[in-house]
């Protein structure tokens, strides 16, 4: 007996120690309480790299907002915290994970998940159950044509990823002389909803302007070459070449490119920046304009991070490197949730996701305001050019902090 | 068809399909002499091949990246390496499928897939790596043509290695054991081949030829954890048109299958590439199958 008893005691011991650990790790501020936000992201898995960005834009802004007091609801301070989860970048994983957090551990209120499939997965159940999510990082247009109520996006839909390349081309074909409709743009377009997205952006925006796009290939995920599509980009000499293809694309590109020497006067893709290509390719990469949520060096700016740029240093200074698009969306996504909550007064599930459909506020990130659908209406995508090893806002013009360069010079030239 | 007028019009760029074709079949040749050596003489359909490419690959890139050697400096030591994990893999797990039926080697090859696949997107992430092999491209004709340098490389490299194992199979002891055993593995044993070591050995040797591969692909392509299946299926398909055992049937599909799968590109799109590849596999089985059964009628 004496045995057991010594192992009950120890036990008590050890539950003590638990739940004095907490006590003494709390902060100055006296919260009333806490509000749980769940998140399901990809830790590990194929999407792991971007999930890490996301889950470090989450927490940034939670301590942030912590620290700064805490969310205000009604007379009450509350602490803000997140649930994560690991989803292993499965999509079934994903929704199963979102049941779990609002049917198990009571989370009234979800953040998105890492990329368009995986936010796919959980709108669905956030919605059965009428639980408001708030996400960063699906950008795919179909994710707005359901109908969902409770389903917020803060990011640029994946349409516009391009089109301000598309506009780019027709002020410069403008500015030389020439008419918008006598350019012709080729397009490498991975074989992915993402992808295809833009795709559908920027062959809207070319009819519009009356372009011809001379090449519009589909690259099929698996593939790891692009050189029978720049033989043809070769062969037809467009005004502009278009690309994009998550990092792979962005990176077969540039080498390609390069080796075979296809001379375009303009190169635009997505995924420059998580590609690394100045990185990796150095003095190649020049020239080439990237699609971008986000940049530091835009003006944008609020109470919590100070300007854009203020956001970069104190990441770079949290985690060591430069922050991705991909956590500056996912910071201002929780900024978003802080505000709903103060401006709804309430807890309520419905309350708050009234509030979150009336958000209209200035982050850091950019501006905020959700149309009938969720998506953001207000925040226009930027467009950068690498120059001198930098990447330079272009495009629009009213954000711009430098001039494009254009044409890009014939490799043989380089 | 527009694209086929574009060909006509300007030769060179047909002439540059073919030249993709050929060094990007030179890569796949090297995929796939391994997968024909051991589906001969193991009887196992290695799914496991795509990732010792990527393996190789990325062993290349941490030499260069983390331990400052030349690039090209990695194509040995991804080989060497490749083999020694191979052998490993053979003495853990593979030996326990060498006897059993197809369904079991495919399972056991598509596990030890993911779970390399998984251990790499621990170690490296999951970004898209390359590396610069500091060689250059000759152009002709004005810069319409364009060869790669690191690709004739890997396509150098194909042919030596094909020279070198045809010189290896057939003088060396142990070449010769692996034929031996690859005819009649009981035969052999009886004659006192150890057939453990000559499995062994071939696996290891596949998976080193799969990874000096790996490291030509990491120069002239790019490399992610989750890539090994474009090798994987290239190579089934390529072993598939040429038959086991039958190395110069292994290069010259693969420099075929290169070729064709530039043209569906060019010509139909790069959405059919793949399907074109699947396509040709299809039409090449149904022609073999009618080939087969007009023999067996004259037997008959």
């Amino acid at each position: 007996m004496s045995a057991f008893r010594k192992l009950t005691a120890g036990l008590a011991g050890l539950a003590a120690c638990a739940v004095a650990v907490p006590a003494t790790a709390a902060d100055d501020t006296q919260f009333d309480g806490t509000i749980t936000l769940g998140a399901a992201i990809s830790l590990t898995g194929k999407y792991s790299t971007n999930g890490g960005h996301t889950k470090k834009g989450y927490d940034m802004a939670v301590d942030r907002i912590n620290s700064m007091g805490g969310v205000e609801v009604g007379d009450k301070t509350y602490k803000l915290e997140v649930k994560y989860y690991d989803d292993e970048s499965t999509p079934a994983r994903g929704a199963q994970l979102a049941e779990r957090l609002i049917q198990q551990d009571d989370v009234k209120f979800v953040l998105g998940p890492y990329s368009s499939g995986m936010t796919k997965a959980i709108a669905p159940v956030t919605e059965e159950h009428g639980v408001p999510m708030v996400e960063a990082n699906g950008a795919s247009r179909s994710l707005f044509t359901q109908g969902y109520d409770y389903l917020f996006a803060v990011l640029s839909t994946s349409e516009q990823y391009l089109a301000s390349a598309v506009d780019l081309r027709a002020e410069l074909a403008r500015k030389d002389g020439m008419k918008p409709s006598n350019m012709t743009i080729a397009g490498v377009f991975e074989n992915d909803p993402f992808s295809q997205d833009i795709r559908a952006g920027v062959l809207a925006d070319a009819k519009e302007y009356g372009m011809e796009m001379v090449v519009d290939d589909k690259l099929p995920p698996e593939i790891n070459d692009m050189s029978s599509t720049l033989i043809k980009v070769k062969a037809t000499k467009p005004d502009m070449l278009v690309v994009s293809g998550h990092s792979k694309g962005a990176a077969l590109a540039i080498r390609q490119m390069s080796e075979m020497r296809v001379n375009v006067p303009m190169l635009a893709m997505t995924h420059c920046d998580s590609a690394q290509i100045i990185k990796k390719f150095g003095d190649k990469a020049e020239y080439t304009l990237c699609a971008s949520q986000w940049a530091p060096s835009l003006k944008y700016a609020d109470k919590y991070f100070g300007e854009a740029s203020q956001f970069a240093k104190d990441f770079k200074k949290r985690y060591g490197y430069a922050p991705p698009y991909q956590s500056a969306e996912s910071a201002a996504a929780v900024l978003v949730y802080k505000n709903a909550f103060e401006r709804a007064d309430s807890l309520n599930k419905k309350a708050v996701r009234d509030a979150l459909q009336k958000t209209d506020m200035m982050t850091f990130y950019g501006p905020i305001n959700f149309d009938d659908t969720g998506k953001n209406i207000a925040k226009p995508m930027v467009l950068y050019q690498v120059q001198d090893g930098e990447y330079k806002v272009v495009a629009p013009t009213k954000y711009a902090n430098a001039d494009v360069r254009y044409p890009m010079p014939k490799w043989s030239e380089r | 068809m527009d694209n086929i007028q574009l060909l006509i019009e300007t030769p060179p760029f047909a002439l540059q399909l073919v030249i993709e074709g050929v060094l990007l079949g030179g890569i796949f040749a090297l995929a796939a002499y391994g997968m024909a050596l051991v589906w001969g003489v193991m009887n196992i359909i290695n799914i496991v091949q795509g990732e010792w490419v990527m393996l190789g690959g990325f062993i290349a890139f941490a030499l260069a990246q983390w331990g400052g050697v030349p690039s090209l400096f990695g194509i040995p030591v991804a080989a060497a390496a490749l083999f020694a994990i191979g052998w490993l893999a053979y003495h853990t797990i593979i030996f326990r499928i060498v006897d059993r039926d197809l369904f079991t080697s495919i399972l056991a090859t598509f596990g030890l897939s993911i779970l390399f696949q998984q251990l790499m997107n621990q170690i490296f992430g999951a970004d898209v790596r390359t590396l610069e092999s500091g060689l250059g491209s000759w152009y002709f004709f004005n810069s319409m043509v364009s060869i790669s340098q690191t690709k004739v490389l890997g396509f150098v490299l194909a042919g030596v290695i094909a020279v070198v194992l045809t010189i290896f199979m057939r003088s060396s002891r142990m070449g010769q054991a692996i034929r031996a055993t690859a005819q009649n593995a009981r035969a052999a044993r009886i004659l006192g081949i150890d057939t453990d070591r000559v499995y062994a050995f071939t696996y290891g040797l596949n998976a080193a030829v799969c990874g000096a591969a790996g490291a030509i692909v990491v120069m002239a392509f790019t490399i992610h954890p989750y890539q090994g299946l474009i090798y994987t299926v290239r190579s089934f398909t390529i072993v598939v048109i040429a038959g086991l055992g039958n190395l110069p049937g292994v290069i010259a599909s693969a420099f075929g299958l290169g070729i064709a799968e530039q043209y569906a590109g060019f010509t139909l799109g790069a959405e059919f590439q793949n399907a074109f590849v699947f396509l040709l596999l299809v039409v090449i089985l149904v022609a073999r199958n009618l080939k087969l059964q007009r023999r067996r009628e004259v037997l008959r």
